[in-house]
């Protein structure tokens, strides 16, 4: 594999092609024997990785890393090729050779050879920056991406252009608005920049005319794939000479095999894409499959991986089986993580279980439904509407399940419903429903189920016109999003302008909605129904209260302090609604309680984030279920009844995980919009030991009697700290506060230090972390300019020096009762996690 | 400018020209390696084929001065996917394209090179023919196509007179089927003094030069039409060491009684192979159409030493009455993978024990 940036880019950040293009076979066979050796001297059984700097004028060569096991690359060199490199490092770990594993692709040969493609394979990372607008986008030697996107195609550009539609980032070609005001000296000084846009500015360069000599002399990216690029760049400016008209079939099939969709050459052309696709078919131009086999078509092969060429052979036949097409989640990402590969897989074995074939089109090369032997056939393509529908007219299924995959596959329900297609489960009229305001509010005035008041809205105007209406504080987030994307807590006018001017950054194709914030104790449920009973696996209550995004927050199972009238409530709208939505499948629901009322704050109809943790706490395989209700199946055809299903006697608390130290500038205070890039889950049977359980396997780092914790709270958290405060004394900690809250907890009789805030001089809050003296800090973010940039320095300085830095009370009060526990790791008990399987 | 491609049972993939402008006539054969075309192409065992790359992208890094496996191109036609016209290496002094032409090789590009390679893999290898002619007529060709073959191709790649390279280390008589450039190379690390024999020399012609060691080059072509080397292989068993690679393995066979097939495709790329003493596979560089079959040697004279991991067939063969071996693959390439440069080893030390067991 070969990275396009130059060294310097972590490779994890870097855009990779497989195989190596630039190279000759004198230098691909040097690294070759480099790796072979380095192999064979370090008695490398398994898998190994190593990583080359190739000088590009000469044959000096050096060794980056060798990794001794299956990397992150592994996966990539795996789906590239259809090496499946982690099970035959199994087999040779219980003792095969490599000559006695089967190549489970052809069958025929064996693991013991060197897998040759005839395709071109382009990875590329999928960053958080379009969450994390603040962050540095910068890269260099320390990972930012939090995912991966991988095209196949048999020219670079095709393969490159599929990457770029699969990232979901609204770009579908490499023309974009960026750097479209910048003058050519500006956008020259722009390529110096080593950043995720870098690809765009280049072509933005290329488009402008400047010599592909002098961005090779700044970038230092290989002249061949600026040729590339330079390929596409012609392209897009060749079609906006032409119209529907004077298009030439022979024009048509070139962009079509650069990878350009039907969509983007409309919009060059000024026509729609129907018409373009009226033209292909007219002239006969469709995608044909093409396999991946491991040997380049020289054996024949069992195994059913295609993607998509515009050549004349397709070698995907389909079989004359009833089959479902599943819909994957595409590159992970915060807010839509390796849980939707979960549930596409098990909708797969569900599929099977009711004598269905099960296909999977997805382009994320780390996940399991893009295994060749997970489904029974695998489409490696981007999940845009014409990739897809491209497949189901070949494919010809009985239909589409689009539940499973993330706001990836929802999005594309209308779409695809709209060309006729079969969509299994809940319909995309009611999938609509729950998303559109208007209709939502109807379904839940007709059932008297209560939510916070909010509006629907467009413009700056509106949105401050229904903040001022509402009465602040006021959340703001655009409709069809996962993980509260540009989600955020409006306290005043100002707030609503910067966050609608970060919202309109991207183009917005739904409306923003504008809600009452309320804040009170989240809670969330995930519930099957077959269109007549629901059954609600569990409640899981979020520990922090509304405001957390319910993916950053604790959450445990069963809830810890439900009254039985706030639960009959949660079981009735849950009920109550999956049945207005006429949900097939499976239905998320989230509540917040205020007031001792339930209020329904959001109604996802499709598989959520917490499913897989529901399902592994409750034992009740959901999405499977699932799945074969939409095949046919009712609830009554299972064991699990209907209504709340019973809880256990253990505690599920999981706990997520975040990654504020690879990202710079990244504000870690936690709110309505996630931040978390994992979680974890602790199981005991009581709540402290399985919060304490979660805290450690999330990473946290407690602090021990003696050590300094620092508090640092808004005015009217202030009543909230100190039991909190009172608590750590206790325990034996040292006390530090600011001014105002130092004094405050004093008056209390709760020992606390005074120290200095920043702008107070030395020294102050920083000085006594860097001094060590301070290992926990409980800090609640404040609003106002010097407080706000006071916070954001000690938080990023916290996440720099590794002191655990709490911004929610709520986990404050948690971590409180882990540490009164007063229990060493070694003393936790071991649970199975058959303990939920009734 | 338009190309049509046209196999031997009727098949047209309509393309681009590249290369050389014309019509050529040929056997076509697909190469799997992912890198390597010009060390392919210059092979001297692609005399008279016509090398389909199953790599869509050709051409990426053009063409240097150090890599090419004989003077010139030996294959007759090339087909692509993708030709690269813009090489971008710091070796590269031309396109594949200009260095096509310059070399009079006609090709074409642009064409379903997957479907071609499973024709080919369903159907076995086929003639064929590659034209850029705008009068070309399939039809017109149909009997030049059908009946084309290579007929003694040894005679059109090897040396026309004996080459000396001098040495400090063992003599090695170097018969040149067709020898490839790294195979010298090999030799010449080792120290060795290598006299390189035209293919038409007699055994006593070799024997006179007094080397310590004879070496079989590989080359082009069926085995069984060269029938004066196999006479002269006969003549020098027993005599001297003997280490054939290619062609030369497939002859020693021949001289020692043995018997050869045509593979339905053949081995063009990275092939696994297990040498069987050592339990140990090898990744292998291989460019052939024809093997040995195991069952006419007699196991008394004739143990094979490796086979093919894919498809079981014979790749080296190590003889017990004489003190010969021959490998199928290509020990060391420089278009290929290079552990079995250890073949190369075995050979100096075969010809170290033999020059000693004599002197004793």
């Amino acid at each position: 594999m070969e990275n396009i940036d130059p060294v310097g880019v972590h490779t994890g950040d870097s855009i990779v092609v497989a195989p190596t293009q630039t190279l000759t076979d004198k230098e691909h066979q040097m690294l070759r024997s480099a790796a072979l050796n380095i192999i064979t001297t370090l008695g490398i059984e398994g898998g190994c990785n190593c990583q080359f700097a190739l000088h590009p004028t000469s044959f000096e060569y050096a060794v980056i890393e060798v990794n001794p096991r299956v990397s992150r690359s592994s996966a990539l060199a795996s789906k590239a090729t259809g090496y499946p490199i982690a099970k035959v490092a199994t087999k040779i770990a219980v003792g095969y050779g490599l000559d006695e594993i089967k190549n489970a692709v052809t069958g025929k040969t064996y693991a013991c050879f060197e897998p040759t493609v005839d395709y071109c394979v382009v990875k590329i990372p999928k960053w958080p920056f379009d969450k994390f607008v603040r962050a540095r986008r910068t890269l260099g030697t320390q990972m930012k991406a939090t995912g991966e996107v991988m095209a196949i195609g048999n020219s670079f550009e095709g393969a490159l252009m599929k990457a770029v539609r699969s990232l979901e980032l609204g770009i579908k070609t490499l023309e974009t608005p960026l750097c479209k005001e910048l003058d050519d000296t500006a956008l020259v000084s722009r390529l110096h920049n080593i950043d995720d846009n870098r690809l765009l500015v280049i072509a933005e360069a290329i488009r402008r005319g400047i010599a592909l000599e002098e961005i090779h002399s700044i970038t230092m990216i290989d002249m061949w794939f600026l040729g590339k690029f330079k390929n596409i760049v012609a392209m897009e400016e060749l079609l906006k000479t032409e119209t529907l008209h004077t298009l030439t079939r022979e024009t048509l099939l070139k962009a079509k095999k650069m990878g350009f969709l039907d969509e983007v050459i409309g919009k060059y052309i000024k026509a729609g894409k129907k018409q373009v696709r009226e033209k292909r078919r007219q002239w006969g131009i469709k995608p044909s499959y093409k396999m991946v086999d491991t040997c380049a078509a020289e054996f024949e092969a069992q195994t059913p991986y295609y993607y998509s060429s515009y050549d004349e052979y397709s070698e995907s036949v389909p079989t004359k089986h009833k089959k479902v097409i599943v819909l994957g989640s595409g590159p992970i990402r915060i807010g839509q993580g390796i849980e939707f590969d979960y549930c596409s897989v098990h909708s797969v074995w569900g599929l099977k279980e009711e004598g269905y074939e099960a296909i999977i089109i997805n382009n994320n090369p780390e996940t399991v439904s893009t295994d060749f032997d997970t489904s029974d056939r695998l489409y490696f393509e981007p999940l845009t509407p014409e990739d897809v529908e491209e497949i189901i007219e070949l494919e010809q299924p009985d239909g589409v399940i689009a539940q499973f995959g993330g706001q990836t596959a929802i999005k594309l329900t209308n779409p695809l419903a709209d060309q006729g297609v079969k969509i299994f489960g809940t319909g995309a009229k009611d999938v609509d429903a729950a998303e559109d305001r208007e209709k939502f509010d109807e379904i839940l005035e007709a059932l008297s189920i209560p939510r916070p008041k909010g509006y629907t809205i467009f413009t700056f105007e509106e949105a401050l016109n229904a903040a001022n209406r509402l009465g602040y504080p006021v959340l703001v987030r655009p409709s069809y999003v996962l993980g509260g994307k540009g989600m955020e807590i409006a306290y005043s006018d100002k707030d609503i302008e910067e966050f609608m001017e970060i919202i309109n950054m991207e183009e917005q194709e739904h409306p923003i909605l504008v809600d009452k914030y309320m804040m009170g104790k989240e809670l969330e449920v995930d519930a099957i129904c077959d269109g007549e009973n629901v059954l609600i696996p569990g409640i899981m209550e979020h520990l922090d209260r509304a405001g957390i995004h319910s993916g950053d927050s604790i959450s445990m199972y069963p809830p810890q302090s439900l009254s039985f009238k706030i639960k009959s409530q949660i079981i009735d709208y849950t009920e109550k609604l999956a049945k207005a939505l006429h949900v097939i499948g499976v239905v998320n629901v989230q509540y917040v309680v205020f007031n001792d009322q339930t209020y329904v704050i959001e109604v996802n109809p499709r598989s959520s984030r917490t499913v897989p943790y529901i399902s592994k706490v409750t034992g009740i395989p959901m999405v499977k279920m699932a799945t074969r209700i939409m095949m046919g199946k009712k609830l009554s055809d299972f064991p699990y009844g209907t209504g709340l299903y019973n809880q256990g006697e253990y505690v599920a608390v999981k706990v997520p995980v975040f990654s504020f130290e690879k990202l710079h500038n990244v504000d870690t205070s936690l709110g309505p919009e996630m931040k978390s890039t994992g979680e974890v889950l602790g199981i005991a049977k009581n709540v402290h030991e399985a919060t304490l359980k979660g805290l450690i396997g999330a990473g946290f780092k407690f602090p021990e009697p003696g050590d300094g914790i620092l508090f640092t709270v808004r005015d009217t958290d202030k009543h909230e700290v100190i039991d909190l405060a009172d608590g750590f004394e206790r325990l034996g900690y040292k006390l530090y506060a600011t001014g105002k809250t130092a004094l405050y907890l004093n008056q209390h009789a709760i020992a606390t230090n005074a120290v200095r805030k920043l702008h107070e001089g030395s020294p102050n809050i920083i000085d006594l972390m860097e001094q060590g003296k301070i290992k926990m800090i409980i800090n609640t973010p404040t609003k106002g300019r010097d407080s706000e940039r006071d916070g954001f320095q000690i938080r990023r300085k916290a996440v720099e020096r590794s002191i655990l830095c709490l911004t929610s009370l709520d986990t404050a009060y948690a971590v409180l009762g882990c540490l009164q526990m007063n229990k060493k790791v070694e003393n936790l008990d071991i649970v199975n996690l058959d303990v939920f399987k009734k | 400018m338009k190309a049509v491609l046209v196999l031997d049972d009727g098949t047209q993939f309509v393309g681009e020209a590249i290369g050389a402008a014309g019509t050529c006539v040929g056997e076509i054969v697909f190469y799997t390696g992912m890198t390597g075309y010009q060390e392919v192409l210059t092979d001297t065992s692609c005399k008279g084929q016509i090398i389909a790359m199953t790599y869509p992208l050709i051409g990426n890094y053009g063409v240097n001065e150090g890599d090419n496996e004989s003077g010139r191109p030996q294959a007759k036609g090339i087909i692509v996917r993708e030709l690269c016209r813009e090489p971008s290496n710091w070796r590269s002094t031309m396109s594949l394209d200009d260095y096509l032409k310059s070399h009079h090789i006609i090709g074409i590009q642009g064409i379903d090179t997957r479907a071609l390679t499973r024709k080919l893999r369903d159907k076995g290898t086929m003639n064929g023919a590659i034209s850029s002619d705008s009068d070309f007529r399939p039809e017109e060709w149909r009997e030049r196509i059908k009946s084309y073959s290579i007929i003694k191709p040894v005679d059109e790649v090897t040396s026309r007179e004996v080459v000396h390279y001098e040495g400090g280390g063992y003599r090695v008589a170097l018969l040149d089927y067709g020898v490839r450039t790294d195979m010298v190379q090999a030799l010449q690390n080792r120290g060795c003094e290598i006299y390189i024999f035209p293919a038409n020399v007699t055994a006593d012609r070799i024997l006179d030069a007094d080397p310590d060691g004879i070496m079989l080059s590989n080359g082009p072509g069926d085995p069984k039409d060269c029938g004066f080397q196999i006479q002269v292989i006969k003549e020098l068993l027993g005599k001297k060491p003997v280490f054939g690679i290619g062609l030369g393995h497939q002859l020693a066979a021949l001289a020692n009684g043995g018997d050869t097939e045509k593979l339905k495709y053949g081995h063009r790329g990275g092939y696994p192979i297990k040498d069987l003493a050592q339990d140990k596979t090898y990744i292998t560089s291989q460019n052939h159409g024809y093997a040995v079959l195991p069952d006419k040697l007699d196991p008394k004279k004739a143990v094979v030493s490796h086979i093919n991991m894919n498809d079981n067939t014979v790749e080296g063969i190590r003889y017990l009455d004489t003190p010969t071996f021959t490998v199928q693959f290509y020990p060391q390439t420089s278009s290929g993978a290079l552990e079995t440069a250890y073949l190369f080893d075995e050979f100096v030390t075969l010809m170290a024990e033999f020059k000693n067991s004599r002197r004793l």
